[in-house]
């Protein structure tokens, strides 16, 4: 109860927070998805660089995220930008990277290959193909990379709190050097409420942007 | 005219010791509105040719030609636009609907979408989907073999001069894909398209070609029309992959009307008397009649049963069980022999009426005059 009224009685700092939180997650996704989507089209095109592009976004995931920030301050130190919400965002993009292009390399190379060949024998441009078939069926299974990737920044952004990014992160980091519970828990329990309810509102997002003739064909 | 020509076609997969040969220095041509049946075991090389035609896999050496322009000098979108592509996997977009699958090339060349949607309906009335049914459909939403149907349809958007298809019917149940291949010879019968046709099925090729193309290990061994491959085979090769049973094969391609008896002279009318009957029919050293009446077969009567009757024959005829068609196939008329005990069977047209009869023995002299070279060639070796 006491963690309830704490966040009552904090209400515009927690929404606030919350707000922030949000902002970092889903401005670190978008850029993510510039980058990631398109580099997972690519290497289905070009075989030896899959291999070496997935290896990369595979030990970026491996870093432990405290490590990764530690690693990166000094670096951005340099250019101005050693703490603060640049470094994180930089971070949760690096870690969005292995599940967005992985699932868009996956999920294109899973088109069933007499539906290529069709469109290219019916003459279909490379491009034409992409827009038109392969795309919208690899939607779903790219959707659920960006869905991995969401859920896992929300966890990651509370960490980036160390730095200086502010997010909800802030509650428990403060609460731990105040020995202060109430916050702590607070902190814990909207994080894990956010990263629900995204993960919720994507699988909606999933079933919407699903063609319906794949949704046809599942049943 | 011919339309495709391939010359001194060669097709390396791979380089160095890994080289695979697909296609071997081929040379032939498919005249204008011709189906070709490509034919052989798989890894023969037919489908290698196909792809080679609309430029899905590049040309080692050689030239192929369409309409006596260079494939090479084509853009290879372009040319790929212009000729029809049906593939066994169907490879319909799962994302589309019927109408927008046989909508992709009309739209890659930029029609009017009123144009389009005429051309869809046209299409689709064409392989027998009605359009309000199915226009809207997804492909998981078909049967096999309306896929199949669709498949063909989009084949035929553009109304392209050639059409190539890889085993287009291989993936259905033996019982649509008769039906499928019957729809779509009458289909060809009125739109005449130049054809390229991969199979590895003789009954397929035997039924749809107008030529095959017999290849074994990238070579083309017999290009010939069905009759001559049946009937004689070029080597070893080609007379096993037709099979021992290519006399019966023949059978297919022989109608009742081209060889049945027009005339006989054992023709009764129903109101001839018994005895009388009798008479005639042992002055023409016959053992049965065939009754007419009103120009139908109504069916026949044998001595046996005339000899101790004095009425007319109309009391003692026994019915034909199965008339034949003058379109069937001497294949099906042999079978129909078999199973009814009958040595003779009448002929008749789409009202009914009598046209001919045939017999076991029309049967076995037409198969002895298509294979009388070999027969010939075998009792030479025979002598020596």
């Amino acid at each position: 109860m006491s963690t309830l009224s704490f966040i009552y009685e904090n209400m515009d700092r927690v929404l606030y927070l919350t707000w922030e939180h949000i902002w970092i997650v889903g401005l670190s996704l978008l850029i993510a998805m510039i980058i990631g989507v398109p580099l997972g089209v690519l290497i289905t095109k070009y075989e030896n660089l899959a291999q070496r592009v997935l290896n990369t976004a595979n030990v970026l995931m491996t870093i432990p995220s405290i490590a990764l920030f530690g690693i990166m301050l000094p670096i951005l130190a340099f250019m101005g930008f050693g703490l603060g919400k640049f470094p994180a965002v930089i971070a949760l993009v690096l870690y969005s990277q292995l599940p967005i292009i992985r699932n868009t390399y996956t999920a294109i190379l899973n088109v069933p290959p007499e539906v290529a060949d069709a469109g290219k024998g019916m003459g279909m441009s490379q491009w034409h193909l992409l827009k038109e078939v392969e795309i919208p069926i690899a939607v779903p299974i790219i959707l659920a990379g960006l869905r991995t990737a969401a859920v896992m920044n929300i966890g990651i952004a509370a960490i980036a709190a160390y730095i200086g990014a502010g997010g909800l992160g802030v509650l428990i980091s403060q609460g731990i050097s105040r020995t202060y519970e109430e916050m702590i828990i607070a902190g814990a329990v909207l994080v894990s409420i956010l990263a629900i309810i995204v993960d919720g509102a994507m699988a909606l997002l999933e079933r919407w942007v699903t063609p319906r003739g794949i949704k046809v064909q599942r049943k | 005219m011919d339309m495709i020509r391939y010359e001194s076609v060669t097709k390396v997969f791979s380089a160095g010791k890994d080289a695979v040969t697909a296609v071997d220095n081929l040379s032939m041509e498919i005249q204008e509105g011709d189906v070709v049946i490509l034919l052989g075991p798989s890894g023969c090389g037919k489908t290698t040719t196909l792809r080679l035609t609309n430029r899905l896999e590049p040309l080692t050496r050689g030239t192929i030609t369409i309409n006596h322009q260079d494939i090479m000098q084509i853009d290879e979108v372009k040319l790929r636009q212009k000729i029809g592509y049906v593939i066994q996997e169907i490879g319909l977009f799962p994302n589309k609907t019927i109408k927008d699958n046989v909508a992709v090339v009309p739209r890659l060349l930029g029609w009017s979408k009123e144009r389009i949607r005429k051309r869809v309906d046209e299409l689709l009335w064409m392989t027998n989907l009605d359009p309000e049914t199915y226009s809207d459909r997804y492909p998981a939403e078909l049967s096999g073999g309306q896929q199949q149907r669709v498949g063909v349809a989009r084949g035929l958007a553009a109304d392209p001069d050639i059409l190539l298809m890889d085993e287009p019917f291989g993936a259905i149940d033996p019982i649509n894909r008769e039906q499928i291949q019957a729809e779509f010879l009458r289909l060809q019968a009125k739109l005449k398209k130049t054809i390229a046709f991969v199979s590895h099925d003789i009954h397929e090729a035997i039924k749809m070609g107008d030529r095959i193309a017999l290849f074994d290990k990238g070579k083309l061994i017999q290009y010939d029309t069905p009759e001559v491959i049946l009937t004689h085979p070029k080597n070893k090769f080609v007379a096993d992959f037709v099979g021992a049973d290519r006399a019966l094969k023949v059978l297919s391609l022989i109608r009742a009307r081209d060889i049945m008896n027009r005339k006989p002279k054992n023709i009764l009318r129903v109101t001839d008397p018994a005895p009388d009957v009798l008479k005639f029919l042992d002055s023409k050293k016959f053992h049965y009649g065939i009754v007419l009446e009103g120009g139908k077969p109504m069916g026949y009567v044998t001595d046996k049963i005339l000899k101790y009757e004095e009425g007319p024959v109309r009391d003692l005829v026994e019915k034909y069980p199965y008339l034949v068609k003058g379109k069937s196939s001497l294949r099906d008329v042999l079978s129909m022999m078999l199973m009814y005990n009958l040595m003779t069977l009448c002929v008749v047209d789409d009202n009914g009426d009598f046209t001919g009869t045939i017999s076991y023995n029309d049967i076995q002299k037409s198969i002895k005059e298509s294979y009388k070279d070999e027969a010939e060639r075998n009792g030479e070796r025979g002598e020596t």
